[in-house]
């Protein structure tokens, strides 16, 4: 998307922004996607209670903090974040190829379905009836639909993508392969270890299932939203496209491969748990890659980071893009693994890759095309300065301090101490890891009712023509 | 081929998706192949078989209102015994995955970091080739400790007043209370909390060091009876 292509754009005759982009319905998305994100945060609330005993509502059957742990994850991956890219995908996919998604019912029919299917999975968890697979813990009654729900999923943006002639923007690339990804990923984990393979085997594809959702699901929808807005805010192209090349083929390569590094000393064969550490390694040199050709993108503009919010929040993800890949390179290793796995460190990169990086990201993009879809500014910029810090800051205390309390739990269990002893360390760790919960919560809140106010000030009518900014139409 | 669309999708999402299916699971697939799956009724052993009738005894009334009576018949009790312990592992692996006590329970013992000491024989492959671990119940967080050499560990009255109130056995555990499992009181499971129980008990019983406690070690026949 250079300034190039906007000339060429305004020229000719190429249809317009309100007939590809259905508006109402990426509302609609970042909608279902922050309602969402607000049970999550509750679920988490009640397990963080739990943790340090002061559940206020315990011994209640449907609110078992077991249970609601499981709500805590599967409604952030598949209620907030799928929500949230999928809308973003009904904004980016036909304005990068300049053709409408598939169907406009099958649009509709889609997000009703992906509802659906978010609240069912909530339900059945509820209910006590999940599947024994992490992030897939879906009811297995629900997974066919999940399932027929992503296929059509890639059937409705596929189409624009696969009609568009001549060469493909970065985006798309991740777009498409991630369509085929999060198919074959969602297939493999919820069928293959229930069904067919148990034991060890289930354990090396349960493993491929963890990673393979957050590489090849989350990873290249977020890494195609960067490369599409990050270019947009900046107005210029990415810095180098030999790097796109390299960041994109050495994902999609390495990606797959790195599994087995969830389960390491298990019974699972130590070559293949061999292989998953040197792949994960091979892949920090790739993002290396990335990183370098988005902050060469940002090169000379850097300015533009502390006053352009959006931006801001991009450029923290990619930060803490970098700061989790290191941290997977490190943590992969056998040695670190030795002391690490098991504890709260791992929690703390989890919350760091999920929060810290995808959010942010796509809580930024929310901040960028709320105005423009409501066709009006922001209730308050200032909450919105609050989000981003309240966000930033909560993260980076909850993941540090989870990440350090880890470490403490890994020593004491390594040195024969009395289990509760690793119990009594982490009261600490784990007080302070729910007061930043709740800065975090409160900052989320606090942009729902900043986005509340603003649709209520927006203008009544259905504009479709006229675009808020320049920034809309570029 | 590396900005096409036929590449990306051909080479990028389904070739190196089925390299890495290929060679990160379907290569233990057949590296296992000689140890088949066993069915939840294989699973039945002696330790287990023991642990499921002393529930019988421990909680007669509650046993009795979820399974009703044993046949007179010896033959015919020790078929009966069977059957229940089997459906009440299913249910009790059920409520474990339900639970959701796999996010804070792990069930395998790493060789390092002195987890034998601690937990007892490192995890083979062969203790997971069974229906009940598809999929299989490793776990990656420990709040709470290892399960795999639970079983035959702690009675099953320590296991139910726990899982009805943690607090009262395991001062400061963070572990939630279980009450919908009983009928009020630790005493009265109900089917639910005694498939729990059946589960918990099993967990590690395949083993030659079931019970397995830490340090424990057996005190040799010669010893005893010198100083008898």
């Amino acid at each position: 998307m250079s300034a190039g292509t906007n000339i060429v754009t305004a020229d000719r005759n190429f249809p317009k922004h309100h007939d590809l982009v259905e508006e109402r319905l990426v509302l609609w998305y970042f909608v279902a996607a922050l309602t969402f994100m607000t049970v999550s945060m509750l679920a988490g609330t009640l397990m963080g209670l739990q943790l340090i005993r002061h559940n206020p509502l315990p011994a209640i059957e449907i609110l078992s903090p077991g249970r609601w742990r499981m709500i805590h994850t599967n409604a952030i991956a598949y209620g907030f974040l799928a929500n949230a890219f999928l809308g973003i995908m009904h904004w980016v996919i036909p304005r990068l190829t300049l053709r409408p998604c598939l169907n406009r019912q099958l649009s509709y029919l889609i997000f009703a379905a992906w509802q659906f299917v978010v609240l069912a999975t909530a339900v059945g968890l509820i209910f006590g009836q999940a599947q024994g697979l992490e992030w897939g813990e879906t009811p297995v009654w629900i997974d066919p639909v999940a399932q027929l729900g992503l296929l059509l999923v890639a059937i409705n943006f596929g189409a624009p993508i696969l009609q568009t002639r001549g060469p493909m923007y970065v985006t798309l690339w991740y777009y498409l392969a991630a369509l085929v990804w999060t198919f074959l990923t969602y297939a493999m984990g919820n069928f293959v270890p229930e069904y067919f393979v148990c034991g060890s085997s289930a354990g090396a594809v349960g493993g491929l299932f963890i990673h393979d959702l957050v590489g090849l699901f989350v990873t290249p929808l977020g890494w195609g939203m960067m490369y599409y807005f990050v270019p947009i805010l900046l107005k210029r192209p990415m810095w180098s496209h030999g790097l796109s090349l390299v960041g994109f083929w050495g994902l999609a390569f390495f990606y797959p491969l790195q599994g087995i590094h969830h389960f390491l000393y298990t019974p699972i064969p130590m070559f293949l748990q061999y292989g998953a550490v040197l792949s994960t390694i091979a892949l920090e040199l790739v993002v290396v890659t990335v990183i370098i050709n988005f902050v060469g993108t940002l090169y000379g503009t850097g300015g533009l980071v502390v006053t352009n919010l959006p931006l801001r929040y991009f450029y923290t993800g990619i930060l803490f893009y970098f700061l989790t890949c290191l941290q997977c390179a490190l943590q992969v290793t056998m040695t670190f693994q030795a002391l690490i796995h098991f504890t709260d460190w791992v929690v703390g990169h989890a919350h760091m890759v999920m929060f810290g990086v995808f959010s942010m990201w796509q809580l930024g993009v929310m901040t960028y095309l709320i105005p423009r879809l409501l066709k009006t500014e922001w209730y308050s910029t200032k909450w919105c300065e609050w989000h981003y810090w309240a966000s930033a800051g909560g993260l980076l205390v909850m993941s540090g301090d989870l990440i350090l309390g880890g470490l403490f739990q890994g020593w004491s269990w390594a040195a024969l101490q009395p289990w509760d002893a690793s119990i009594r360390l982490s009261i600490p760790f784990w007080s302070v890891r729910l007061v930043a919960g709740f800065v975090i919560f409160a900052a989320q809140i606090l942009f729902l009712l900043n986005f509340y106010l603003t649709w209520r000030n927006a203008p009544r009518t259905t504009p479709v023509t006229e675009p808020a900014s320049g920034l809309a139409t570029a | 081929m590396f900005e096409r669309k036929s590449g990306i999708i051909l080479i990028a999402g389904i070739g190196f998706f089925a390299l890495a299916f290929l060679s990160n699971a379907v290569v233990p697939v057949l590296m296992y192949q000689h140890m088949p799956e066993k069915s939840v009724k294989e699973l039945i052993n002696g330790n287990l078989r023991y642990q499921f009738e002393d529930l019988a005894q421990r909680f007669p009334e509650a046993f009795e209102k979820a399974y009703g009576q044993p046949p007179a018949d010896p033959d015919q009790a020790s078929t009966w015994y069977n059957d229940h312990c089997e459906s009440a592992l299913k249910l009790g692996h059920q409520i474990y995955v339900g639970e959701g006590c796999w996010h804070c329970h792990s069930q395998f013992v790493r060789p390092v970091s002195n987890e034998d000491r601690r937990w007892g024989p490192v995890s083979k492959s062969w203790e997971y080739q069974n229906e009940l671990q598809r999929p299989v119940m490793f776990g990656t967080r420990r709040v709470g400790p290892d399960l795999c050499r639970e079983g035959g560990r702690r009675s099953s009255d320590w296991q139910a007043v726990h899982f009805f109130n943690p607090e009262a056995l395991s001062v400061g555990s963070p572990m939630p209370k279980y009450p919908w499992l009983f009928d009020g009181a630790p005493d009265k499971p109900t089917i639910r909390g005694l498939a729990l129980l059946t589960y918990i008990q099993w967990l590690g019983s395949w083993h030659e060091t079931y019970p397995y406690y830490e340090d424990y070690i057996p005190v040799p026949i010669k010893t005893a009876s010198k100083t008898e």
